[in-house]
């Protein structure tokens, strides 16, 4: 150790960290020679011993630490101020309590180190006090309006303002960061922090970039001058299509953050559709996102461009993006009026080719069309009907079948059509059963003298050999209906419908500002908030509806959600690591994905029940009272999680009362 | 906050384990390895289970993996891989498994300095390779006051340059490569034509100097400003941390004090008026359903003094293809079956050349019905003294205290490597 030999002092102390925590006593043999480097004339040797000594993590050796780290702090030599800085959080890691403790003083000198003239050592100085004021205001018992051990005052700011322009790029990521916390007083001083971080655009590290998007975004609120608004708005345009030429790791970021700020914005770039055009090479993540901003961009004037690339997509290998992209068209159709007729024929085009998903896919979408512009369309009605054999999707057949029944009345055959579903009802699944019922039903009503029959077969069937309660049910309310009162039935089922749209957001508004102010994010990655995936402990049932609202199609946070539930068995692996933090954290993002699926579960968070029993009788018996808000998040991660685990709804009620015991104490741990 | 950094070889095996916080246990590299390594269908670089994000970049057959249990700022985390990625580069010429391998205490010691408690610290390479030294890089034993001087150097308004350097001939050298994207429909219409630019500089000059760099007259940085009919307009451009964002963003002046050596001066990105050097008209007619015939045409269209490097097409052909047959009268063509493509290669295309292939690819009989994808044809090129997006350097004036004359030189080139497509 006591080695002049730099390199060979490095490796040692590397061996040390490794070590320290399995023999704390044989540690403090080296602390000796630590603090001697810590006094050493090279500054790099002392930066190493401080950086080395904080990183050993041996309670014995913390006692000699504070002294050096002191004078570290002190430090004549810029290096070794920085390096000291970081080291205060370590620390505070370690033993909050020394830290905090005034008569060391460590927090006081922080706070002094903001006004240091070396930027490299202010911007470590703030990343090692955000660091602390996030531990401390992540512990149980820390209020929100707390200000915890960073509050930024306007003295902060203007210093802060300086460093930024001088340090180096992740310095001034860690400074934007502080500044997206800082709360103004009025409106000169928004403008201002504004004008000062605008500049930043135009940096060539792409996590600074976003970081100064967040920062305006978040000051903006408190810009209310037009012309300056506008201003600003301009400038972000260009910087985020330039991230587009990053690495496609950096680029999705970007592409998912663009998502967020067109929901809040959507003119920033209005005129620039083109390019997120997908290259043939992107990967998939990439091209799915940038489908997904196309479309939020389509507008008349670049519809045309628009559907004609869709297409082009609509013929590649990946059957994932090809069914994408078909989607996407049906939602451009939707959207834009004018191009509506554009894109049914293009929609024809792409049946045409008889490629099994991409006509499935199609037919999903003809249905929303139909919803949006009832009786327009109906022209190709046996073009769809002519693919009936194609389809072997739920999803497909269920929307074949419903637009038969919406247009009984102009399909001559509709009845021999539906006939072919109604000898198969046992076997479909039961989306397509629920269609198939109300369809027939709808026929009956529109025909009744030539589906006497039918009708007859498919409530027989439904009720006597379904094993779904809520077909069966679907098909005593019709029963009833039909038998009682016939005009009621055409009231309920033949009633006029709510026209769809495509929605502006994908997220609720207060989500979507939360999210704005966290541009850069994991949580702007998933559009969700940060509580549901750093699982803190403190979701509330509100938290837990917004994020229910979010829309189906967030392919990667699904994907994010398929892995966490089979992967169930790693993730134990992961929680032994950490025992002592994790205890009774009820949900990850598991859980509210879950609930976002499964309506019955979120009435089961919700619900003040704890008699898991009766929680899962609301599960599967369909539409749970949805009791009032109180943060019941007992069972819900578990047995959320075990609903979707096992699909099938019957065998699962049979496993679950003998197994929830066992088992709450394990699925808990995992989140 | 990147609480661990990993990087696993191909089979999932750890080759650099480092843990900078203390949420995670070493075994946190086996659930990676589950998910993800053995995963055949990962399908997001950021992968979220319970607390736990792992983001990951892949490169040759490494996985380079940083994790993290907060609300960590991604494109912070993903900036930080590559620039790693960068920096070994940069030391060992290449990053792969076996780099790694030899090199492993170069990299630990690397991934210690870039990154404090989870904090990315300086990372400019120049910087580093004063005291962070493999066998090809000596500097010699440190003294004290030399590395007092480093540490100057790496935490000073100028990280980027030490004070003393001094050279016998002052040279510059400023080198603007642009990466042409293009996508053209089958119609033969532009969908979408832009260039993203870099411009690179190799210094070498005495002292600290000022620079101060001009671009094209009637250059527009901001598209929203007025143009002038031809004039060069870049949509964007980011800098370098040495220059000054505030002075560009007043009085749009390129000034700066350059690093020591070689640096990425300025990156843009330019969607108007974009030259395209070569222009391709495919004719592709499937023949029943044995015979593909292809007629592609290669037009360089730049001045005739200029000529097209290691021009490279890839066209396509379809999954059942058994052979092809090819005729050029420039270049070489040839059916790479593995990769379902006829690769034609000319060494030179003087400009205003033509060229033209024809190809006849065999089918065999399948019995799926899906209809062929029809990829786009993919063109690799270079073309020297050439910019698509007519950028010009104007001038690069260098102001040092003692007034030397330095010499620049400036060289251009237009490339596209896997950007440049065409559909057919």
């Amino acid at each position: 150790m006591q080695t002049d030999d730099l390199e060979q002092k490095k490796l040692v102390y590397l061996y040390l960290m490794n070590y320290a925590k399995t023999q704390p006593e044989l540690v403090i043999l080296a602390v000796n020679t630590f603090v001697k480097d810590t006094a050493d004339p090279n500054p790099l040797v002392r930066a190493l011993a401080i950086r080395t000594m904080g990183c050993l993590r041996a309670e014995k050796i913390i006692d000699y630490l504070s002294d050096p780290l002191r004078a570290c702090l002190e430090d004549k030599d810029a290096y070794v101020r920085k390096t000291a800085a970081l080291c205060v959080a370590k620390l505070y890691d370690l033993k909050p309590e020394l830290v905090i403790d005034p008569d060391n003083g460590f927090l006081d000198m922080l706070r002094n180190m903001i006004s240091d003239s070396n930027p490299m050592v202010v911007a470590n100085t703030v990343a090692a006090l955000t660091d602390i004021h996030n531990a401390a205001m992540s512990q149980p018992g820390a209020s929100p309006s707390d200000p915890g051990y960073f509050e930024i005052t306007s003295a902060i700011l203007g210093k802060l303002l300086i460093a930024l322009n001088e340090c180096s790029e992740w310095g001034r990521v860690a400074i934007l960061n502080a500044l997206a916390r800082y709360v103004v007083h009025d409106e000169k001083e928004s403008e201002h922090i504004c004008e000062r971080v605008v500049p930043q655009f135009q940096h060539v590290n792409g996590s600074v970039v976003l970081a100064a998007v967040k920062v305006i975004m978040i000051h903006m609120r408190g810009v209310y001058r037009e012309d300056l608004l506008k201003q600003l708005v301009r400038k972000m345009a260009p910087p985020l299509v330039t991230l587009l030429s990053s690495p496609p790791e950096v680029q999705w970021v970007a592409l998912r953050n663009i998502n967020l700020l067109l929901q809040k914005r959507p003119e920033i770039l209005a005129n620039e559709m083109r390019v997120f055009f997908c290259k043939y090479n992107d990967p998939l993540y990439v091209k799915v996102e940038k489908l997904d901003i196309m479309v939020r961009l389509a507008s008349e004037n670049n519809v045309d461009a628009l559907l004609s690339e869709l297409k082009e997509y609509a013929s590649e290998v990946d059957v994932d993006f090809v069914r994408k992209s078909v989607k996407a068209i049906g939602q451009t159709a939707v959207k834009i009026d004018s191009a509506a007729e554009r894109c049914v024929n293009v929609l024809l085009e792409l049946i045409a080719t008889r490629v099994s998903y991409v006509v499935q896919e199609a037919v999903v979408v003809m249905k929303d069309i139909f919803r949006k512009y009832p009786s327009t369309y109906e022209g190709t009605i046996p073009i769809l009907c002519s693919n009936l054999d194609e389809l072997d999707e739920p999803e497909a057949k269920a929307s074949l079948i419903w637009i038969i029944g919406e247009y009984a009345n102009t399909i001559d055959n509709a009845d021999e059509l539906l006939g072919i579903f109604v000898d198969t009802f046992v076997e479909e699944s039961y989306p397509v059963q629920l269609q198939t019922l109300t369809a027939v039903v709808k026929l009956f009503l529109k025909k009744p003298d030539s589906s006497q029959g039918i009708v007859q077969k498919v409530l027989n069937t439904a009720t006597k050999d379904c094993d779904s309660p809520d077909v069966r049910d679907r098909a005593y309310i019709y029963w009833r209906l039909l038998s009682m009162d016939p005009a009621a039935a055409k009231a309920v089922v033949l009633a006029h419908r709510p026209p769809i749209s495509i929605p502006r957001t994908t997220v609720p508004p207060a989500l979507l500002e939360e999210l704005l102010g966290e541009v850069g994010t994991l949580a702007s990655v998933y559009h969700k908030p940060a509580e549901t995936f750093i699982g803190k402990g403190r979701i509330g049932a509100d938290a837990v509806r917004k994020a229910g609202d979010l829309g189906e199609d967030q392919f990667s946070a699904q994907k994010a959600l398929q892995t966490v539930v089979a992967g169930q068995q790693a993730e134990n692996l992961l929680d032994f690591d950490d025992s002592t933090s994790l205890e009774g954290q009820p949900s990850g993002l598991a859980a509210t994905q879950v609930l976002a699926q499964t309506p019955a579960a979120a009435g089961l968070l919700a619900g003040t029940s704890r008699n898991p029993l009766d929680d899962l009788v609301s599960i599967f018996g369909g539409g749970g009272p949805l009791a009032p808000t109180t943060p019941a998040v007992f069972g819900g991660g578990a047995f959320g999680g075990m609903g979707l685990a096992s699909a099938p709804p019957t065998p699962a009620v049979g496993q679950t009362p003998t197994a929830a015991q066992p088992q709450q104490e394990d699925l808990l741990g995992l989140f | 906050m990147i609480s661990a950094f990993f990087i696993f070889n191909q089979k999932g095996e750890v080759l650099i384990s480092r843990l900078y916080r203390t949420d995670f246990k070493r075994s946190i590299a086996d659930v990676f390895r589950i998910q993800v390594v053995s995963n055949s269908d990962v399908r997001s670089p950021i992968i979220t289970l319970g607390s736990t994000s792992f983001f990951h970049v892949r490169v040759n057959n490494l996985y380079v993996v940083a994790v993290t249990k907060t609300n960590a700022n991604a494109a912070l985390v993903f900036e930080f891989c590559y620039r790693f990625i960068n920096i070994c580069k940069s030391y060992f010429g290449k990053i792969d498994e076996e780099s790694v391998k030899n090199n492993f205490v170069v990299i630990y010691e690397l991934i210690d300095e870039i990154n404090d408690f989870g904090y990315p610290q300086n990372s400019e390479i120049d910087t580093l390779k004063t005291y962070i030294t493999t066998e090809s890089i000596v500097s010699s034993a440190v003294i004290p006051e030399e590395s007092s001087k480093i540490t100057t150097q790496a935490t000073g308004a100028t990280s980027w340059r030490r004070a003393d350097v001094r050279y016998k001939k002052n040279e510059a050298f400023v080198d603007v490569i642009e990466n042409i994207n293009l996508s053209m429909s089958a119609k033969g219409h532009v969908l979408r034509a832009d260039v993203d630019g870099h411009i690179q500089m190799r210094a070498y000059l005495t002292g600290t100097p000022e620079c101060k760099f001009g671009l094209n007259d009637k250059l527009v940085i901001d598209k929203n400003e007025k143009s002038m009919g031809d004039a060069v307009e870049l949509d964007d451009c980011r800098f370098h941390q040495c220059v000054r964002l505030n002075d560009f963003d007043a009085t749009r002046t390129i000034s700066f004090i350059p690093p020591d050596g070689e640096f990425e001066l300025m990156r843009y990105r330019s969607t108007s008026n974009v030259k395209l050097p070569l222009r391709i008209t495919p004719s592709v007619t499937e023949v029943g359903t044995s015979q593909v015939q292809y007629t592609i045409t290669v037009k360089a269209n730049f001045n005739v003094k200029l000529s097209a490097t290691n021009v490279v097409l890839r066209i396509p052909t379809p999954l059942n293809a058994t052979s092809a047959d090819c005729k050029v009268a420039t270049g070489k063509a040839k059916y790479a079956p593995s990769e379902n493509v006829i690769v034609w290669k000319i060494a030179r295309l003087q400009g205003g050349q033509e060229c033209t292939l024809s190809a006849t690819a065999m089918l065999t009989s399948t019995t799926t019905r899906q209809v062929w994808a029809r990829p786009p044809i993919d063109v690799d090129f270079q073309v020297l003294m050439f910019t698509a997006s007519g950028l010009i350097v104007r001038f690069l004036k260098v102001f040092e205290k003692s007034n030397y004359q330095s010499v620049k030189w400036v060289r251009y080139l237009t490339k596209a490597e896997g950007t440049y497509q065409i559909r057919f």
